[in-house]
């Protein structure tokens, strides 16, 4: 095709749309990004690029900016300055724009956030419907599916009220991937669960990783970050303090506040 | 006569005095939801002058009582406007419960989580989309028991319209009373009709209710 040879912004987003980008290209790409709620600054000249498939785990202490750089990635949060570009395209806050984009951008939050008001089923094929366009047997179709992959076929009519933390969680993940996300943004998905359910999330979590999606996770699940990170992410002091492959960020540290923050982990 | 026969005896007048009741209560109350919608908007509004607005009228509503509005707008216009008592009625306890409509729909919807907001709006769902699938029904399963008790209290209220006149349960008991001079087992009957009348409200909410909250088992 040699309209995409001319222009490569345009064959990244088509890919990006059909889902099929090449493993190595990034997908989501961080330029600049400065991030201020007032006067107050979160990050600054934040640079951060996630290629196709590639698990991204972010660590840091509280308080860091972890969640609100995940949530500046689907423009839950407007960035101060800079540039953020998702599959070639650079977000603005165009409600048409961005409507478009988040709906290939998977999201699951610490509280699961499922709507309380409709069934299993419903909460994964609403936006499927609404969103997607697709008809109503398909939606359930995709949703039973989805439920049947994230082991929960069984609760396919239950409302989310009568569900444990691990369940409402993985139907949340099944909401998420029944849009066909490039990309999944996970928001310390375990942090709300009780410690037993901790698990049954993570062994999902690992099978989409290993399954080639693409994902960004802030966690404090270490053994998670060693076991599926492709590249570890310490957030830290406004910035980005250290990265790489999780055995060296978790294990041999080279910058102080890496080490001060590991150490820290260490202690409790 | 005890209050048996006495009760029987006036059904009739009773009955129709009731319909006066309901329809008043009923006219005040579409006015008020339409009124209290439209304020409880501008209340939620990113515009600021709306929200003074709104936040003046509620306060000047809340801050105020019925019967003062009443008298305002029937005897306080009369030398510009002599309105009908059933309408002067109707746009009184319309007006006067639009204010506490419009912060109950403020608050329902403001007991909706801002993370389930946030949950459709990342799956790409618009503002429009978000509001009418998740906000709007959330909102209104929030609101439905404490809308019902506020037309039980807008159904007691109306009474008060028979300081201007009208004709409908408690002019009716007033005049009995007078007529028979047994207030004891007048004011008894009449209270009856409102009891029966509220009794009947709540089941009708109450069944709504379960209806709705199904999801919570």
């Amino acid at each position: 095709m040699p309209d995409s040879e001319n222009n490569p912004d345009q064959s990244a987003q088509d890919r990006f749309l059909a889902g099929d980008a090449d493993k190595g290209e990034s997908i989501v790409q961080l330029r600049g990004v400065t991030k201020k709620f007032g006067e107050t600054v979160v990050f600054s000249d934040v640079d951060l690029e996630v290629g196709v498939s590639e698990v991204v785990v972010l660590i840091g202490p509280s308080g860091a900016g972890k969640s609100t750089l995940l949530r500046c990635v689907n423009g839950l949060e407007e960035i101060t300055s800079g540039e953020i570009v998702v599959a070639g395209q650079t977000l603005s806050y165009d409600q048409k724009h961005l409507n478009r984009i988040r709906s290939r951008i998977g999201m699951v939050f610490q509280s699961f956030n499922l709507f309380p008001h409709m069934s299993v089923t419903e909460n994964i094929a609403v936006a499927q419907r609404d969103v997607l366009g697709r008809g109503k047997d398909e939606a359930i179709q995709k949703a039973h599916s989805l439920l049947e992959r994230v082991g929960l076929s069984h609760k396919a009519d239950a409302y989310p009220g009568s569900l444990s933390g691990g369940q409402q969680q993985r139907v949340a993940i099944a909401r998420a991937l029944a849009m066909d996300p490039a990309v999944m943004l996970f928001d310390e998905p375990t942090s709300a669960l009780d410690p037993e359910l901790v698990g049954e999330v993570l062994a999902v979590m690992k099978d989409l990783a290993e399954e080639g999606m693409t994902m960004m996770c802030v966690t404090h699940e270490m053994r998670f970050a060693r076991r599926v990170a492709d590249r570890v992410v310490l957030i830290a002091d406004h910035g980005i303090a250290e990265q790489g492959p999780p055995d060296q960020v978790l294990d041999h540290p080279v910058t102080e506040r890496a080490q001060h923050f590991l150490s820290e982990l260490s202690d409790h | 006569m005890n209050f048996f026969e006495m009760f029987a005896e006036y059904a009739p007048i009773f009955l129709k005095a009731t319909w006066v009741t309901l329809s008043l209560t009923a006219v005040a109350l579409v006015f008020a939801g339409i009124l209290g919608a439209g304020v409880a908007a501008m209340a939620m509004s990113r515009i600021a002058p709306l929200k003074w607005l709104a936040a003046g009228f509620i306060g000047l509503i809340r801050g105020t009582p019925l019967i003062a509005q009443l008298f305002l707008l029937y005897f306080g216009l009369s030398s510009i406007v002599v309105l009908d008592k059933f309408w002067a009625g109707a746009i009184a306890l319309g007006v006067h419960n639009s204010a506490y409509i419009a912060e109950i729909i403020r608050s329902g919807f403001q007991s909706v989580p801002k993370g389930l907001v946030e949950a459709a709006r990342s799956l790409g769902m618009s503002r429009e989309r978000t509001l009418r699938r998740v906000q709007a029904p959330l909102a209104f399963r929030a609101i439905l028991p404490v809308l019902g008790s506020q037309f039980i209290i807008a159904v007691k209220d109306s009474s008060l319209v028979a300081f201007i006149g009208l004709t409908e349960l408690f002019r009716t008991a007033q005049n009995t009373a007078a007529a028979t001079y047994k207030p004891l087992s007048t004011y008894a009957i009449v209270s009856v009709y409102y009891l029966a009348i509220v009794l009947v409200l709540t089941a009708v909410v109450n069944r709504m209710e379960k209806r709705l909250g199904r999801h919570k088992s």
